[in-house]
């Protein structure tokens, strides 16, 4: 499995057509997402990036199947996954690397890699367990198998989790501002293991934060939203070649980028900012 | 391991700085009862309790069975606060229909303190014995029940997401998720209930009783013996240090991931 397949055979093209989320309809009314289409071809990168508040975190429950949309619908590969007044279908096809993390402390690093496809019937505890210790060597993780959560440090944490979702062999992974809490230093280490378990994988891959330059760094595409109610104000096509390293960041290409896309996100900011806004996040 | 040596080198600093204050408690005690300071005419000195121990209360049946009763009754009330409120608890996190039900009637008898219900258990259970259990349950049913309440309802929905992601069935969600989860809510409505039947049963014990520690101390008072009565105030705390650290080995034992 570490081999990853061509594109083509994996799946995973998300196709988000005219989705809104409306919270307590009858009450306050909150206008979480309106109007948002958006398509992601099979094995795209794609980071979103917003002002706090403005859906981008509804979009991701939405897509994994957590959140139903009161409006439009959400298609993979042909299938509807989400729809308004439709019953939600979370799927192990879209697996979530949450904001907090959670894996689950009351148990090991192995088991909480291995449950996944061992549950699912997929592999047997053996296979699985070879699976999960390549892939967590991978990321620089040997000899922590039998340890529990509350024993390792945040950016192992982030990495056991990525490793458990990518074993779980979703075709997209969800990721919800998954370095948030992280250090300046971690957290390039953590993008720079995070590309390379994609570019081996060449899973679909969404994911959601507030950094631009992480985004930038990661993604094929980025798509600035608007603040609250969340649509689209740009999108800015990152071609900087792969495989990706640090050094990146100080080219040419990547300052202009980053410019494009702080102009277009600037005044969203502001606005979320002047709504109240604790942060840009 | 590195972390279990810290923590010995810990102890070991923990332990002198203890000792000295426990010696200096003793001496305090010993001169003030001395030299006779006002309130202190009547109290015993510790030596006193030793030897009151040594020649009568050592090798007394009565003393020991006073320990084993208080113990038994410690024991019922709390297993049976346990077997019965975790479940409830659960119920109560999960079911709505069974929270919207029983959480008023719950909330109604739960700031009622304990030794407020000795009279109506009296009178409403056939023995004695039966009732001074009734009291200590109640001690710990509450707590235990508000626990594992709240433990169910902050269970992260991460966890729960996840599970549905992977097609998990409720009862496994249940096992897998729920149970572990609110393992560290049952340890901590544990912690609270052991030291909350101690102080019942002794008191439920003066009030309603011929036998426990309880009793001991009580009759220690009513015969004019204060060495009895201090020999049974260090027997109680040394039954409620007893229990404490069981119900820890307990908690150890239910959460492996727990470490120090």
């Amino acid at each position: 499995m570490l081999q990853g397949s061509p594109r083509s055979e994996t799946g995973g093209a998300l196709s988000i057509r005219s989705v809104g989320k409306v919270y307590d309809p009858g009450g306050d009314h909150v206008v979480a997402l309106e109007q948002f289409s958006l398509e992601i071809p099979s094995g795209q990168f794609c980071a979103v990036v917003g002002p706090s508040g403005c859906g981008k975190t509804t979009l991701l429950n939405m897509l994994a199947g957590f959140e139903s949309p009161t409006s439009g619908e959400i298609v993979m590969d042909d299938e509807i996954l989400a729809g308004a007044g439709k019953r939600l279908a979370p799927g192990a096809d879209r697996m979530v690397v949450f904001q907090q993390g959670a894996l689950f402390p009351w148990k090991t690093v192995l088991w909480n890699v291995t449950c996944g496809p061992v549950l699912q019937g997929r592999l047997s505890p053996d296979r699985a367990e070879a699976d999960a210790r390549a892939m967590l060597a991978r990321v620089g993780l040997e000899g922590i198998e039998h340890q529990y959560p509350g024993e390792l440090s945040a950016g192992m944490l982030r990495r056991v989790e990525i490793v458990r979702a990518l074993l779980i062999e979703p075709k997209i992974l969800l990721l919800d501002e998954p370095f948030r809490a992280l250090d300046a230093l971690t957290k390039s280490v953590m993008h720079e293991c995070l590309l390379e378990l994609y570019d081996l994988t060449r899973k679909t891959v969404f994911f959601v934060t507030h950094d631009l330059e992480e985004a930038i760094f990661l993604a094929d595409r980025v798509v600035a939203m608007t603040a609250r109610p969340g649509r689209i104000k740009k999108m800015i096509k990152v071609d900087l070649p792969r495989p990706r390293d640090y050094r990146i960041v100080s080219s040419e290409r990547f300052g202009q980028l980053k410019r494009e896309a702080v102009d277009a996100i600037y005044d969203e900011a502001k606005k979320a900012f002047e709504a109240g806004e604790r942060e840009f996040a | 391991m590195r972390s279990s040596s810290a923590f010995v080198r810990w102890r070991k600093g923990l332990n002198w700085r203890g000792a000295v204050a426990v010696a200096s408690f003793i001496l305090l005690w010993q001169l003030l009862v001395r030299f006779k300071v006002p309130g202190f005419e009547t109290i015993p000195t510790l030596s006193d309790v030793f030897s009151t121990f040594w020649t009568k209360y050592m090798l007394s049946a009565k003393y020991w069975k006073a320990w084993a009763v208080s113990f038994e009754r410690v024991g019922y009330g709390f297993v049976i606060s346990q077997v019965l409120g975790i479940p409830i608890g659960l119920l109560l996190g999960t079911r709505q229909m069974f929270h919207d039900v029983m959480f008023s009637v719950i909330e109604i008898l739960r700031p009622i303190p304990p030794l407020a219900w000795v009279p109506i258990s009296i009178l409403f259970w056939p023995t004695n014995e039966m009732s001074i259990v009734f009291i200590t349950f109640i001690g710990a049913f509450f707590i235990i029940v508000i626990n594992v309440h709240d433990g169910v309802r902050s269970i992260k929905k991460e966890h729960l997401w996840l599970a549905r992601s992977l097609g998990a069935s409720p009862w496994r969600i249940f096992q897998r998720i729920i149970i572990p989860s609110v393992i560290p809510s049952i340890a901590v409505g544990m912690t609270l209930g052991i030291a909350v039947t101690w102080n019942v049963v002794i008191a439920a014990e003066m009030i309603a009783s011929d036998t426990g520690l309880g009793r001991l101390t009580w009759e220690g008072y009513v015969s004019n013996t204060p060495a009895v009565v201090i020999l049974g105030m260090i027997s109680i705390g040394l039954a409620g240090y007893l229990s404490t650290k069981l119900v820890d080995y307990a908690e150890k034992k239910m959460m492996p991931w727990r470490k120090a």
